[in-house]
């Protein structure tokens, strides 16, 4: 066990050592990787924030389903309990014709007027609200016909169509960044496999004498995975520096725009959650990365005499 | 400790550079390679180093066919085996402590190890003191005693050189050789590939010569004058 640290460790220190021997080559190397790895997490950061700004709404899409006149309370009761088992249906409140006709009364100050008619003109209603998971169009569209084909139905109301559709160019958003999150990912993966080539490439006398002198492949390799570790996890780090630095510059303008809208949207910081996946991904990246250029080239160095 | 029977080592461009050579070397020994350039002294060393195998016939290292080894094996089996280069291969941008050390660190020997038996071997050719320097601060001659003292930190039972005397006036040559003689005498076996011939016949130890690819083993032809010096 302390063998396999002191293993590690040395192997570290000679990554490092390495990685700060040439200063501004591993600082380019490492922007390139931050840049890389900045785009995607601030696209969907943004994406995040207008999932957030919207989030009220796109979880308040609505279905109302008004009764015929005449369809009794327990009718309509009965109804409801059939609509809160249908799936994909977060909440079913039954408005009666009675409670339609006192919110009415109180909010609209026509109470007068609806005196005068005596017989309730107000039906028995279904609020519906189904679960932020089950909104595509398909799907509101499905839940619509199944309620409108109750014969006690007299009409269904979908609101807020314009939230589907948002949510639909939010899927659509997130794949595209999704998509390039990815060809990004291979970018940071070429570069960090191709510093490693170099590096190895440089270090051939090195390897020669190593091997030479009885080091296994692993113990050649392991500097070479530990430098695509580092520059990784530098990379992440000095991309998650640029994503605070770009929300510090961007906030307050972005806030004060969404203002003048009379919005309250604000774009979101990333929490310790979202810099550790930053981390963690560029982590991973590194040592692949590193592990593909190493098993490409390494076993080609075979020491001469 | 090695055994050459009728090994034959052709390279790929086709060039036979040894051919049918069959030799012994007991363990304990210590033995100078001598011939012409060309003659395939190199090539016999690589065998022993399993740089090269050899394309037929059968080279014995330390008890391991060299032929079936696998792969995963050398590096053990090098740790076996202390080399000395002509032109010291050392790493310039190591100090001399880490550039004797780098056996120990490639067999993942304990820190204090590594310390107690580099300083150790830096001892042995006299530059302890210059533990921090890099190679390049040397003279060559101290170079090659830091290569000398890289391939014997592990305490080899092996030690194989490819003229490690190439580069140096002739006094600098007799320091390197009696190096060579210490580590003889407290049991290492030693193969010294060289051009010196004073030195060998100085040193009165036995000479396989090698010419055009054959070798002439004085073990198998006991008429041989130089016999006597050497038995
Ligand atoms: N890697 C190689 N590929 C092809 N031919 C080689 C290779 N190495 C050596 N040879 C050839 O094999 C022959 C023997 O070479 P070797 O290096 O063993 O000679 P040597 O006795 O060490 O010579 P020197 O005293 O000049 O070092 C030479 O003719 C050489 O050209
Ligand atoms: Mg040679």
């Amino acid at each position: 066990m302390t063998g396999w640290l002191t293993r590690h460790l040395q192997a570290m220190l000679f990554a490092a050592g390495r990685l700060t021997r040439a200063p501004l080559a591993t600082g380019f190397t490492l922007l390139v990787i931050a840049i890389a790895l900045t785009l995607p997490a601030a696209f969907g950061l943004v994406i995040a924030s207008v999932r957030t700004a919207t989030g009220d709404f796109a979880s308040a899409v609505d279905v109302t389903v008004y009764f015929k006149q005449g369809v009794t309370l327990e009718k309509a009761q009965q109804l409801a309990q059939s609509a809160r088992e249908r799936s994909g249906v977060d909440r079913v409140t039954l408005v009666s014709a009675d409670e339609a006709l006192k919110s009415f009364r109180e909010q609209s100050g026509f109470g007068a007027a609806l005196d005068v008619l005596g017989d309730n003109p107000l039906p028995h209603a279904l609020d519906i609200r189904p679960n932020s998971e089950a909104t595509t169009p398909q799907q509101m569209e499905a839940l619509r016909r199944y309620l409108a084909a109750w014969p006690e139905v007299e009409l269904v109301q979908v609101d807020s169509e314009w939230v589907i559709r948002l949510n639909a160019i939010l899927e659509l958003l997130r794949r595209l960044v999704t998509g390039t999150a990815a060809l990004l990912g291979v970018g940071v993966l070429a570069v960090i496999g191709n510093t490693i080539r170099l590096e190895i490439y440089n270090r051939r006398a090195e390897i020669e004498v190593t091997k030479l002198v009885g080091g296994s492949n692993a113990f050649v390799r392991r500097p070479f995975l530990y430098t695509g570790l580092f520059y990784g996890l530098l990379g992440a780090a000095l991309a998650a520096v640029l994503l605070l630095i770009a929300l510090h510059l961007l906030g307050a303008p972005v806030g004060r725009l969404a203002a003048s809208y009379g919005s309250s949207f604000r774009l979101l910081s990333p929490g310790w959650r979202e810099v550790g996946s930053l981390v963690g991904v560029g982590a991973a990246l590194g040592m692949v990365g590193a592990w593909m250029a190493t098993a490409r080239h390494l076993a080609r160095i075979e020491p001469r005499a | 400790m090695i055994r050459f029977d009728r090994a034959t080592k052709r390279y790929p461009n086709g060039r036979e550079a040894l051919g049918a050579a069959s030799f012994e070397i007991s363990a304990g020994e210590m033995v100078f390679l001598t011939g012409r350039s060309g003659a395939g002294k190199s090539t016999i060393l690589k065998l022993i180093a399993l740089l090269e195998r050899p394309t037929r016939g059968l080279v014995l290292v330390n008890g391991h066919n060299t032929s079936s080894l696998p792969a995963r094996k050398i590096p053990a089996f090098r740790r076996e085996i202390g080399v000395v280069f002509q032109d010291h291969r050392l790493l310039p941008e190591r100090s001399l402590f880490d550039n004797v050390a780098l056996p120990l660190y490639a067999a993942h020997a304990p820190l204090r190890e590594i310390d107690k038996r580099a300083r150790a071997a830096l001892d042995q050719v006299g530059l302890l003191d210059r533990a921090a320097s890099l190679p390049m601060e040397l003279s060559v001659g101290e170079q090659q005693r830091v290569g000398i003292a890289r391939a014997v930190v592990s305490k080899p039972k092996l030690i194989i050189a490819d003229e490690p005397t190439g580069n140096l006036d002739p006094g600098l040559s007799l320091e390197i050789m009696d190096l060579f003689r210490r580590f003889n005498d407290v049991g290492a076996t030693v193969v010294v590939a060289t051009h010196d011939l004073d030195i060998v016949k100085a040193s009165g130890l036995r000479e396989i010569v090698v010419a055009n690819g054959r070798v002439r083993d004085p073990g198998a032809e006991p008429e041989l004058p130089h016999m006597e010096a050497h038995r």
